[in-house]
């Protein structure tokens, strides 16, 4: 099974909504509560980063028996080091983010701690591009 | 500790999921930062925050939690009730900041910090 949703940064509001009826898809398929929130959470996170970065992107969730593979794709101004930006605490988000619950700096590591593959690729000008597996 | 007492304790209004209030939680999570919630968070907490928007609804329904506090005199709004009614969520109201919500919380038993280890 194929989810594919087109994130827009429009409306900060919605941002995470798509992360939302994922979880509920991944419940109602049976997968455990562990899995179902490891998922939910790196999509949730993958979405609001690119909400906040990016002007917004696809996230597509394929979902398999035994695993639930995530692929996220923008076409923000890309990440000139990734190395820093896995760094816990930091980050580059405006600060009328912080008032909205984010910006904490913990998006990409939450993203990782949460998979049990984690791959980010980007090119400044370009984009970025992740890919996260989640093994029920 | 039960929703009801945590209402009690903190002389919060309830502003949706009455039905909820003989849920038992063992431990809370105090912040407003939401990617806090969900890198430290590991238990069923209830989560105490100032921020008043979809996204503490959509984390704390994310991270299974079941029961939000808004502190320092927030009100969720209409659409924040709705999500949460939906969801199954018990939303409370208190007029205490987080500081004196989260002490009156552990002074009358609640010890639990929900989180995982942090090194």
């Amino acid at each position: 099974m194929k989810l594919r949703f087109e994130v827009s940064d429009e409306d900060f509001s919605l941002a995470g909504r798509a992360s939302s009826e994922l979880k509920r898809v991944l419940a109602r398929l049976g997968f455990g509560p562990e899995t179902v929130r490891r998922a939910s959470v790196a999509a949730y996170e993958g979405e609001i980063n690119m909400v906040i970065h990016a002007g917004g992107g696809v996230f597509e969730a394929e979902i398999e028996t035994d695993r639930i593979v995530l692929n996220l794709d923008d076409s923000g101004p890309g990440i000139p080091d990734i190395g820093l930006a896995m760094t816990e605490g930091w980050s580059t988000a405006p600060e009328r983010y912080r008032e909205l619950g984010f910006g904490a700096g913990m998006g990409l590591p939450n993203m990782k701690r949460n998979c049990d593959e984690f791959d980010i690729r980007s090119e400044v000008g370009v984009g970025t591009w992740v890919h996260m597996v989640i093994k029920a | 500790m039960t929703v009801r007492k945590i209402a009690e304790i903190l002389e919060a209004k309830v502003a949706v999921g009455e039905e909820h209030l003989d849920l038992e939680v063992g431990a809370a999570c105090g912040a407003d930062l939401m990617s806090d919630v969900m890198a430290f968070v590991k238990e069923k907490v209830v989560l105490l925050t100032g921020l008043v928007n979809p996204q503490a609804i959509r984390t704390a329904d994310l991270m299974d939690i079941r029961v939000v506090v808004f502190v320092r005199g927030k009100s969720p709004t209409d659409d924040l009730v709705a999500m949460a009614r939906e969801n199954g969520m018990t939303l409370l109201s208190t007029k205490y900041s987080m500081f004196l919500a989260c002490g009156r919380l552990y002074e009358a038993g609640l010890r639990g910090g929900g989180i995982r280890d942090i090194r």
